[in-house]
């Protein structure tokens, strides 16, 4: 790729990510701070291209939406490494690779010869990462999950929803986020490590774990008080009493939620007297010590008094009115966006945050985040689309020496 | 104060963040060895520091199990910004630090005089992450972030709650906090690595609205492509039935199934000795099993209420069935998984006893993650820090303390 990569952080890094929708996101993070990130796929494509919402909604292994948002500035070939030829190629770039990332099911590499020693013995220094579901070792481990089974199992799931039906989970998958995301950090600790000592080491992800290394206060909550954190819906809990948090406006939904004390009374103050500007606070309203309300104390009396008009007022404006008031005033109100919103969202647009990333194949421009971290020193962009079926195959092959002729019989074989 | 070994061994990072972002990205550092110093004052203390659960109930700066729970590994340098005299110390730290870390609403940091421009001049090749919930410039940047706001306004309530009924929050309250600091903390090890190479340090600049949206691009894309918004679906997924959470025995016990394959339709059936199903025309495949999902529904609710959610699980996963348990937090507490991957630290603290800190969500087989010390009582390492890390003499020191500067 040449001189492209001097332009990013980890110029010079190579990986090889073998994983499934599971481990997407942590190639994606390491391929935008400049890691030449090298997608392997089964020849055919990889299974998760199957994954809906498609371009057009036409469903097609070059249309699936999901792989396009996860694998930009990611090149892409196909490698069947269950094939002896497969994994003797594998071997060869393992040569020039930083990092594998993988998330087949705990054993399964050590079952082809391919695990962490034999890497290491090719590529002294070799990181290998590898995300599944439950992590490596434990009682777990060989479970059957979906993100559905891996939220509950992670203590998400259970807050989720209204008290009074099953909990919910948030449809879009989130699981296999936190667990990319984690990797990627993982992956860079053994990196930094490595240029340190030369050492090279496997970084253990868990998707459970990932997702239930954020449980707020859930947790110290438990082990204190004895209390297990339930849902509450579209309110808030609290000991006395549960605020609302979800409230209608003309053409949607805002959200607010009562913050007690110092850190709260700005957005109070403001909000009164916003309210008032327009004849909508109330004599209760107005004469409340914000400064002093202590949300863990404050009676559900209280709270219905402070609602009501707070209700009225959100009811009487649009989304839109809501936003800018919000921002005019700098306090932490907003309406629920929609995809429609967040495009043409004015912080986003001064941020410049959306990027069009050329896709020929489907003569069209899609948008993209630019950046997830703007750097002073260097640019962490999106500057290409997520790989076709085998399209880098002839160059990255080419480069451990393959030629044509080789890949024509390759692709025969059905090992590319 | 015992030096410490790990992979960031001797990097130093000044942390002027609070609440969750700032610290749980650092938290990725003093777990691995670096030298993290909390700048903090009681004069306005950390929001976590003043949040239940307390130890016993009892409010106090270093008895909350919120903050606490999150904190292990980081030295705490209490230091009043307002203090005229402060800003010199602080810029000390600074010259002693790799990091200056900052999650504060934009403005806070350079009115103190530690922008960025001012903290190349103390240290040049110095490097400052920034997390604000928006960024430093545009119409929302002055607005303060919390959590639960910046996912609303991030889109994601769109994917949570049933066809009849309105959007609702993710029941973790600052469920966005956690997805930030892996970007952060991602950035910062490359940026670490590339001034080790370059003698070039940087500015970063995360925004927490910004890499929230990583967590919902596909409904976005979709958006693009055919101008749907998202709907809200309950448990219900496109491409699985049974797919969902059903009732167990136990008050609010709840279990999950998920059913892809006719394979594991019928070893469900089996599993719930309904071996009558399997070839049933309603249900023996994907699109018949969607049609009458309802019904599904009902049928395994009425055999899972029969049990206890541990008892479904062992049985569908026997059956090699995806299905687990709707962990709670006193579940999560006691999960076997988690605890053989040391999620959970008992470490001693002066004011909560043995109490639970968090460890890491991820394992290093060479290098692991290290439970090195409780969290820091408010100014705990005022004086190492002062005389060990910036050379104060004792004099010197004391001086300080008598001007009131480390409250």
């Amino acid at each position: 790729m040449g001189n492209i990569w001097k332009e990013f952080v980890l110029n010079g890094c190579r990986a090889l990510d073998l994983t499934d929708e599971n481990g997407f996101l942590c190639g994606k993070i390491l391929a935008d701070l400049g890691v030449d990130l090298i997608k392997v796929e089964r020849p055919g494509g990889d299974p998760s291209r199957r994954r809906g919402p498609f371009w057009a909604d036409v469903p097609h292994p070059e249309k699936s939406l999901y792989w396009f948002a996860y694998n930009s500035n990611k090149r892409g070939i196909t490698l069947n490494i269950e094939a002896d030829d497969g994994q003797r190629i594998l071997k060869e770039l393992v040569k020039t690779a930083d990092f594998i990332i993988e998330s087949s099911p705990p054993g399964f590499m050590d079952s082809l010869g391919l695990g962490y020693s034999t890497l290491n013995s090719i590529k002294k220094g070799i990181i290998l990462t590898s995300i599944t579901p439950f992590g490596q070792v434990g009682p777990y481990k060989d479970y059957q999950t979906s993100d559905i089974v891996t939220m509950g199992m992670s203590g998400i799931l259970y807050q989720t929803g209204d008290p009074n039906r099953p909990p919910v989970n948030i449809s879009i998958p989130q699981a296999c986020l936190h667990a990319g995301a984690d990797a990627a950090v993982g992956t860079m600790i053994a990196y930094y490590h490595r240029e340190m000592t030369g050492e090279g080491q496997q970084v253990d992800i868990s998707m459970q774990q990932s997702a239930a290394w954020f449980l707020a206060n859930a947790v110290p909550l438990w082990e204190l008080s004895g209390v297990i954190l339930k849902r509450a819906g579209a309110f808030r809990w609290s000991v006395n009493s549960t605020q609302r948090q979800v409230w209608q406006c003309q053409d949607g939904y805002v959200f607010f939620f009562m913050v007690g004390g110092r850190a709260g009374a700005k957005t109070f103050h403001e909000l009164v007297s916003w309210m008032d500007g327009e004849g909508m606070a109330n004599e209760y309203l107005r004469s409340i010590d914000w400064e002093n309300l202590d949300m863990f104390k404050v009676s559900q009396d209280v709270v219905d008094q402070i609602s009501r008009p707070i209700e009225k007022f959100f009811f009487s404006h649009t989304k839109k009115e809501i936003a800018r008031g919000a921002a005019e005033r700098s306090i932490s109100i907003c309406p629920l966006s929609s995809m429609a919103d967040l495009l043409n969202d004015a912080q986003l647009e001064s941020r410049n945050f959306w990027v069009e990333i050329e896709h020929p194949e489907l003569n069209t421009r899609i948008t993209y985040p630019r950046e997830f971290v703007k750097s002073s020193e260097k640019v962490c962009a999106t500057r290409f689309r997520a790989p076709l079926i085998g399209e880098h195959n002839e160059e990255i092959y080419g480069e451990i020496g393959l030629s044509k002729k080789d890949l024509a019989a390759l692709k025969q074989a059905g090992i590319i | 104060m015992e030096a410490r070994s790990g992979v960031f061994s001797g990097i130093k990072i000044a942390g002027f963040g609070w609440a969750i972002v700032g610290p749980l990205t650092m938290k990725y550092f003093a777990d691995y060895g670096a030298t993290v110093i909390r700048v903090e004052t009681s004069k306005r203390p950390c929001t976590l520091r003043i949040s239940a659960p307390y130890k016993d109930d009892k409010p106090g700066l270093d008895r909350s199990g919120y903050f606490n729970h999150f904190s292990a590994n980081m030295l705490s340098l209490a230091l009043n910004m307002e203090h005229p005299q402060a800003l010199e110390v602080a810029r000390r730290l600074v010259a002693e630090s790799d990091v200056v870390m900052d999650n504060f609403t934009p403005g806070v940091m350079e009115g103190w005089g530690l922008g960025y421009e001012e903290l190349k001049k103390v240290k040049p090749d110095i490097i400052m992450l920034r997390q604000s919930g928006f960024g430093p410039w545009g119409p929302y940047a002055q607005q303060p972030a919390f959590g639960m706001i910046l996912a609303a306004m991030a889109g994601l309530p769109n994917f949570i709650g049933w066809p009849d009924g309105g959007p609702l929050p993710v029941g973790v309250s600052a469920y966005t906090d956690c997805i930030s600091p892996r970007f952060a903390a991602a950035a910062l090890i490359a940026a670490l690595d590339y001034r080790n190479k370059t003698g070039k340090g940087q500015l970063l600049d995360l925004s927490q609205f910004e890499t929230t949206l990583y967590f919902i691009m596909p409904a976005i894309l979709e958006y693009i492509s055919s101008g749907r918004e998202p709907a809200r679906v309950g448990n219900s997924h496109p491409h699985a039935a049974p797919y969902g959470v059903y009732p167990c025995k136990g008050d609010d016990r709840w279990c999950t199934i998920a059913v892809f394959s006719d394979e594991q339709w019928a070893s469900l059936c089996q599993v719930m000795g309904r071996t009558e199903y399997i070839d049933d025309l309603r249900f023996s495949t994907l699109l018949s099993r969607k049609q009458n999902e309802d019904e599904i529904n009902e049928l395994i609710s009425g055999w899972t209420i029969n049990f206890a959610p541990e008892e479904v699980m062992d049985k569908m996963q026997s059956a090699g069935v995806p299905a687990g348990v709707v962990k709670n937090a006193a579940d999560i507490y006691d999960d076997p998984q988690l605890r053989q991957h040391n999620l959970f630290w008992p470490l001693n603290h002066p004011d909560m006893g043995l109490f639970t800190h968090l460890g890491q969500g991820f394992e290093l087989s060479k290098t692991p993650a290290q439970a090195h010390m409780p969290s820091p009582r408010l100014g705990e390492h005022t004086e190492y820090v002062c005389t060990e890390i910036l050379g104060m003499t004792d004099k010197e020191f004391v001086e300080l303390v008598g001007a009131g500067i480390f409250e």
